[in-house]
């Protein structure tokens, strides 16, 4: 899968895990806590993804807390993609291991609401086909792209696993 | 060229002469630790059973219940159970529940030590770095892959130094200290790097103060913040039954640092960080007359002897605002004990304070302590995100122990050295 096309719900920046997944939430199972995701800040998140599935927001998306649920509820929720400026450390690396794809794109300030956007993770391009405008993103580099493309770390490690543990 | 205490940790646990920066290793990790909100439950329990189905040394691995303890819930104590009963059926014996904050024990039992490699499914864990340890937050997932063979691979960081020149004047904590470095590089001003806190202003710290530091790393994005391992963490890990450490880890004269920043303690005032971010720093002056519904001293970043201390020698003798519940959370049930002996605890109470189990209950807005629309609540802990403690319409201050302490007599945020001198 080197393209994904959708249309994009916007966010600002210093979308936080606590955002992304409230902690009051997280003792239920991920069905029930992914509904309340992003709703400090877009109570109607949940409703917007199921036609909206590119996340597109600013500096610094998924600071905070390690919590795998917050890549793991917006998966859930159907969402494709999360485009941002940049994304804090954990979030970056739990999302790949999730299987969930995220991409840094300095201009992600000149996608809005609704924008219609095609991701070329391969040449590293997105295309904007609603203000006929293109930007450059970061290419996800190959070792990642097997590993989210497999499906996350679970499904890589099952094929690998025999392999990783030669190099011990 | 000369390395950096990061590059020179990771050389040694991936087995290599050196490493540097922007490099991605293998390297076999020291310890691994899992709480109960994203320990086993999350992806790692079902999945274990469809990889190999057993972890890769047992007595590296350490579990502790503690943002679910005491359970405020019946799901709450159906996860502890489950986080209890899967420690059982991977044999591991270093499993604890309803004695604190994770990091604060990992500390206590002597987990953490210098120039080893932690890791931990909360992003808190970067703490470790107070005792010269690569400690870091990672996923569920990415801790799966930790238990099924013992190794991680991680790209070198660069290095950000932060230098604190100087001794802390009376009235301003660590944690003040802390603020103020968060405010001057941002919330995301460390991303995927090292930080690495040097100067007089540190180690004149005790380990209880520099953990309020190494804590709060994370909060700037960064992946570790460490400090100098020293005479004071050789005597704290010696107290705590830990002989072996390399006591001498630091970062080469020729070291290369990708920014070097120098702050002066003598310019520091007590700091607050305002709501929603925690790099929303000001002194406490600028936000004086804030009304305070909540004040709460605990958690890994301002729960531990210390701040404990500091927060009874203000409020002795005086009592909490009417309109303030004030809460107190021991670190750990080793803080407890020695608060309790020392009659600090005693002291809390007669101010009014209610003190609690030690937990994370309260800074992570689980249980024994959520805030309601439109309160606000100044709090020694670490994070202050929209709707972290509660209802997303209340606003949390974060600020020192004694801060706190001095907002629960007032009822509104003030600078403690006016509390202090009445």
């Amino acid at each position: 899968m080197a393209q994904m096309e959708g249309s994009v719900i916007k966010f600002g920046n210093n979308i936080n895990t606590d955002i992304i997944s409230p902690p009051q939430y997280m003792e239920l199972g991920i069905e029930e806590s992914a509904k309340y995701a992003m709703s400090a800040v877009r109570p109607d998140f949940a409703e917007v993804v199921r036609t909206n599935k590119i996340v597109v927001a600013g500096d610094n998306f998924g600071s905070g807390s390690s919590r795998e649920t917050s890549p793991l509820s917006l998966k859930y929720l159907g969402v494709d993609a999360v485009v941002a400026k940049f994304f804090a450390r954990i979030f970056y690396r739990n999302s790949i291991n999730v299987g969930l794809f995220v991409v840094e794109c300095a201009d992600a300030d000149r996608i809005a609401e609704n924008d219609r956007i095609r991701i070329d993770y391969q040449n590293g391009v997105i295309y904007n086909n609603t203000k006929s405008e293109e930007y450059s993103c970061t290419r996800i580099p190959d070792h990642l792209m097997k590993l989210i493309e497999k499906g996350g770390l679970v499904a890589f490690l099952k094929s690998e696993l025999p392999g990783i543990m030669k190099m011990r | 060229m000369g390395q950096t205490m990061s590059e020179k940790i990771l050389a040694k646990a991936a087995g290599q002469e050196a490493v540097s920066a922007g490099e991605i290793v293998w390297v076999n990790v020291d310890r691994a630790m899992m709480d109960d909100i994203l320990g086993p439950r999350v992806e790692i329990a079902k999945h274990m059973k469809t990889l190999q189905d057993r972890v890769w040394d047992p007595d590296k691995v350490v579990i502790i219940s503690d943002h679910y303890t005491p359970p405020a819930s019946v799901q709450q104590a159906e996860i502890v159970k489950f986080t209890r009963d899967w420690a059982k059926e991977y044999q591991i014996e270093n499993y604890f529940e309803f004695v604190g904050p994770c990091h604060q024990i990992m500390a206590e039992h002597g987990f953490v030590r210098p120039g080893t490699i932690v890791v931990g499914t909360d992003s808190h864990t970067c703490m470790g770095g107070a005792l010269g340890a690569f400690a870091t937050g990672i996923g569920s997932t990415e801790m799966l892959g930790v238990l099924q063979n013992g190794q991680i691979w991680l790209r070198v960081p660069e290095t950000i130094r932060v230098r604190w020149e100087g001794k802390l004047p009376d009235g301003v904590m660590a944690k003040d200290l802390s603020l103020k470095t968060i405010g001057a590089i941002g919330h995301a001003g460390a991303t995927y790097k090292a930080i690495e806190y040097v100067g007089a202003g540190i180690s004149s710290l005790i380990i209880d103060e520099r953990m309020a530091i190494t804590n709060m790393a994370v909060e700037m994005g960064a992946k570790v913040g460490l400090m100098e391992p020293d005479e004071k963490t050789r005597e704290f890990l010696t107290a705590h039954g830990v002989t072996d450490g390399d006591y001498n880890l630091k970062s080469d004269k020729d070291a290369v640092f990708s920014k070097t920043f120098t702050f002066w303690c003598e310019d520091l005032s007590p700091m607050v960080a305002c709501p929603h971010q925690v790099d929303n720093v000001t002194e406490a002056v600028n936000v004086s007359k804030i009304p305070i519904h909540q004040a709460y001293i605990g958690s890994c970043t301002g729960g531990r002897y210390h701040d404990l201390k500091m927060a009874a020698e203000l409020l002795k003798g005086k009592k909490k605002a009417k309109d303030v519940r004030l809460l107190v959370s021991p670190a750990s049930d080793e803080v407890w004990r020695r608060a309790d002996k020392d009659g600090i605890l005693q002291t809390l109470a007669e101010a009014g304070a209610t003190v609690l189990a030690p937990t994370c209950g309260v800074c992570v807005g689980l249980h024994s302590g959520m805030i309601a629309g439109g309160e606000n609540c100044i709090s020694s802990s670490n994070r202050n995100f929209i709707g972290r403690m509660g209802s997303k319409e209340a606003g949390i201050y974060l600020a020192s122990p004694l801060t706190v302490a001095a907002a629960a007599v007032t009822g509104y945020v003030v600078d403690p050295r006016e509390v202090y001198q009445n």
